[in-house]
């Protein structure tokens, strides 16, 4: 089969990193190749040069065994080639059908014609089985539904080469299953897709080929079906890596965190959390699984005082915590690993000394009345530098500077180095590469071992199954069924996180 | 990995660089509007060098047109640090210059060891007040805190007109009465007779000093520190236990004190009195200057300093060129700041990979 896209010799410089080194990316037409790095290793640098939002300082590329240029993105679509990014593109408060012909209108002497553009798009709708209402309004539309409107835009656009920025880290279980099946059925239409990934069960799933990015390079190229997760995972990483976490027994204390009958309603009067009950008790991780938008995030705000519930209590150590601002919270025992780091966790364009205490700057510690104790704040950074392996290993290195799993890696050293008894982790490794979120999967099962009060909130099913010790799965705003352990299927979880099934047995409960 | 990283790399290095490159620059622009009004631009620009830097009246004029854009500058930039556009020191200052005069015309027979902290303090205190008001409406009702202080710059400007005007005047003028002259700060020809008519006083070192607390306070505390977090993101600031809304007010009222300091340059070093209409737009000028200081009150220093020099400069080249050019010069001075610092920064990283590369090749 010949080549759709080739891209040779590639180098491109930032100014003191090499993010592409002479890297040769061949894709060969009809396949679907994974591209698969931790981050920073370079794959969206790749696939975003090839779509034109950087110029490689050395290098060229051929698309369909030809020569080309791209200059800007414009050039890119001219080219067939179309970019289904991490964030999505869309204008929420615009139609499908809208959002789909945006930028390539089709008119009537000058005037939008979308009954032309609406027989279109049904049409190719219609062929690449990629079901959509195209009436609706973006913004009244779930991701799932949202990422097959940027697929059916690019191919709109007469996209025959696909590229995906991790495409599944938003997705349900069952969601990812029909994404999966639509990207197989474009394969069937002759369409080359580019999967940028480092869920590699999902490579394994659905990928003809692989290539492994680490530091700028490609390291390998292998036949899917000649390999499997375990050797990517060391290709990608450099050294053997644990995909499993190691947990021993649990030990459960007694109950620490307990959260009662929580209400919370939010500004526009719509009830986000509908009477939550759990507890955590010393020793155990409770796992909270979930789409998205199901009420988790206001849970853990409610928690980490940073929103008021409307009704309900929240406990440590039986002592009530609602009504207490953040940092009486944090004083009472609470750390939290916000679900957000750049909006929340972080100050970007602070040190990483400076971040590292962000919510224990007030304690005599690390400064008086006067004056902020620059040497203690300088050791403490020193120390938790070396505990956490945060690279680069420089306080006065600026978080911005940081890749995505160092900067979550200065949020746990700073929440788990609090003694705290109650530990809040949301989303802790999203967006991390395999070998942080080794790491950090570690560190939260010592916290457990050593006695602390897990509460996970996490999207990602692995994690979630592979760490908790209990799981509750929510739904609605409710907390719709409570595994007793973590043996349970994906799927079986699934359908209670889309609400398929939980929430009638919680009526035949009579509550 | 361990490279020694080359001297431009620094950001306090670039934030050095780039403005200095900018002045550079927008003077080689101003050259090409000299030349048009029929000039040779060298004579110009000599004139204008030798006439404020090259004698001691020069530098003393030099000195006193920059202590109140001192005050201004630390105002805006402090605000701009907590994430604040302060538009209002003009009105700040004019208020705080303002109970300056008042409290020192009430004041007579006061010894200078309680009269002077006591005017400073009343010029902080009106400033502080005209800050505070748009802080408070800021974080408790979410009001814009730039249109607030540009309508308090209105009332302000009328407020003290209409005292100047009708209430607190000596009869035909548009002054206050004088302060008690214990509250009079000591020029330096006072001390030094090479500034021998120059009104330069020694406000310029409350200005000093005002600059190293206001460092001080913003790197080395623990308030500082809360009112970066806030300026850089609020909602990290509420996650760590941060007030947002005490530290707007707060760093508003602490901007709003400083420009009231500037009542110190003119009232108490220079006519002991408030006359309206004494500071022509200083105020407005202060957010320039925090502009070309990047925000850092050494920064604002040097750049009051600057634009200092092209306000007098601006009297000593006024028989050669219209003085509305040395406005458009510091106008292209701020244009070349504001713009200048993305593209100035993308040639600087262009000639580091240039150097860095050939370094290791």
């Amino acid at each position: 089969m010949p080549y759709a896209i080739e891209l040779i010799n590639i180098t491109k410089r930032f100014a003191r990193t090499v993010a592409n080194d002479n890297v040769t990316f061949k894709v060969r037409a009809g396949s679907i190749h994974a591209l698969v790095g931790e981050n920073g290793a370079g794959k969206t640098t790749l696939m975003e040069s090839l779509y034109g939002l950087y110029q490689p300082d050395a290098g060229g590329i051929r698309i369909h065994e030809r020569e080309v240029q791209i200059k800007s993105p414009h050039d890119s679509i001219t080219l067939g080639i179309g970019m289904v990014h991490q964030h999505f593109m869309l204008v929420p408060p615009l139609t499908v059908l809208e959002n789909i012909v945006l930028g390539a209108e089709e008119t009537r002497n000058g005037f939008l014609d979308l009954k032309k553009a609406l027989k279109h798009v049904s049409e190719m709708a219609a062929r690449f089985s990629l079901s959509v209402p195209l009436d609706e309004k973006i913004e009244n539309l779930g991701v799932g539904i949202q990422q097959r409107v940027e697929i059916l835009k690019a191919i709109y656009r007469k996209a025959d080469i696909l590229v995906l920025d991790e495409p599944t880290a938003v997705l349900t279980p069952q969601e990812c299953v029909q994404l999966f099946r639509i990207l197989a059925e474009l394969r069937e239409e002759g369409k080359t897709i580019v999967l940028i990934t480092h869920k590699l069960n999902e490579v394994m799933a659905i990928s003809d080929q692989v290539s492994v990015m680490r530091k700028g390079k490609i390291v390998g190229e292998v036949e899917t079906a000649k390999t499997n997760p375990q050797q990517l995972a060391q290709m990608m990483v450099g050294r053997p890596v644990l995909l499993r976490v190691e947990k021993g027994e649990k030990k459960p204390g007694n109950p620490v965190l307990a959260v009662n009958d929580l209400s919370y309603i939010d500004r526009r009067g719509i009830g986000v959390l509908k009477s939550v009950s759990l507890e955590v008790a010393s020793g155990e991780i409770l796992g909270i699984a979930g789409i998205e938008g199901n009420g988790q995030s206001q849970l853990v705000e409610c928690i980490a005082g940073l929103i008021r519930p409307t009704s309900g209590s929240i406990t440590i150590d039986g002592i009530q915590i609602v009504g207490l601002s953040a940092r009486e919270v944090f004083a009472r025992g609470l750390a939290h690993v916000p679900e957000d780091r750049i909006k929340r966790g972080l100050v970007i364009d602070m040190n990483v000394r400076e971040n590292l205490i962000l919510g224990m700057h007030t304690q005599p510690e690390f400064s008086s009345r006067l004056s902020m104790k620059r040497n203690a704040i300088t050791r403490n950074a020193q120390l938790l530098i070396t505990k956490y392996d945060i690279r680069p290993m420089d306080p006065d290195a600026l978080a911005r500077g940081l890749s995505g799993g160092n900067q979550q890696k200065v949020i746990i050293a700073r929440e788990l180095s609090r003694s705290a008894q109650v530990i809040v982790a949301s989303q802790p490794t999203r967006g991390v590469d395999i070998g942080g979120i080794e790491f950090i999967h570690r560190t939260l099962v010592e916290a457990r071992d050593a006695g602390r009060a897990v509460l996970l909130v996490s999207a990602d099913l692995n994690e979630i199954l592979s760490l908790s010790d209990r799981i509750a799965v929510m739904y609605g705003g409710q907390i719709v069924r409570v595994f007793p352990d973590n043996k349970v299927e994906e799927s079986e979880l699934g359908l209670y996180m889309t609400g398929s099934k939980g929430i009638q047995d919680k009526k035949a409960f009579g509550s | 990995m361990a490279t020694k990283k080359h001297w431009l790399e620094h950001p306090a290095t670039q934030n050095f660089v780039i403005p200095i490159l900018a002045v550079v620059l927008s003077f080689a622009v101003g050259a090409v509007f000299i030349l048009i009004v029929g000039q040779n631009p060298f004579e110009v620009y000599s004139i204008l060098f030798s006439q404020t830097l090259g004698t001691t009246y020069g530098i003393g004029q030099l000195l006193f047109k920059t202590t109140p854009l001192i005050f201004a500058g630390l105002s805006v930039a402090l605000c701009f640090r907590a994430g604040l556009f302060n538009i209002g020191a003009e009105g700040q200052l004019q208020i705080g210059a303002f109970m300056t005069a008042l409290v020192g015309m009430y004041t007579l027979g006061v010894p200078s060891f309680i009269e002077i902290p006591l005017l400073v303090a009343a010029g902080m205190v009106g400033g502080g007040l005209w800050g505070f008001i748009p802080g408070y409406l800021k974080a408790k009702t979410g009001a814009h805190e730039v249109i607030n202080t540009i309508m308090l710059n209105f009332v302000a400007a009328a407020l003290v007109s209409y005292f100047v005007t009708n209430i607190y005047n000596v009869p035909a003028t548009v002054h206050t009465p004088p302060i008690a002259p214990t509250g009079r700060i000591p020029r330096f020809d006072a001390i030094f007779s090479g500034f021998e008519g120059s009104p330069v006083n020694f406000s310029l070192l409350i200005a000093l000093l005002a600059a190293l607390s206001v460092w001080y306070y913003v790197e080395r505390t623990r308030y500082g520190y809360e009112l970066r977090v806030v300026g850089l993101n609020s909602k990290a600031a509420e996650y760590g236990g941060i007030s947002v809304s005490k530290n707007i007010i707060l760093s508003m009222t602490i901007g709003g004190a400083i420009a009231g300091l500037v009542g110190t340059n003119f009232v108490m070093g220079y006519k002991y009195y408030f006359e309206e209409g004494f500071s022509t737009g200083t105020g407005f000028m202060g957010i320039a200057v925090a502009l070309l200081g990047n925000n850092s009150p050494f920064g604002v220093v040097l750049a009051a300093l600057l634009f200092g020099m092209l306000e007098y400069g601006g009297l000593v080249i006024n028989t050669m060129v219209p003085k509305e050019l040395v406005s458009i010069l510091q106008a292209i001075v701020i244009i070349f700041v504001i713009s200048s610092n993305k593209i100035f920064r993308r040639i600087l990283v262009n000639f580091l990979k240039k150097r860095i590369l050939s370094v290791n090749d």
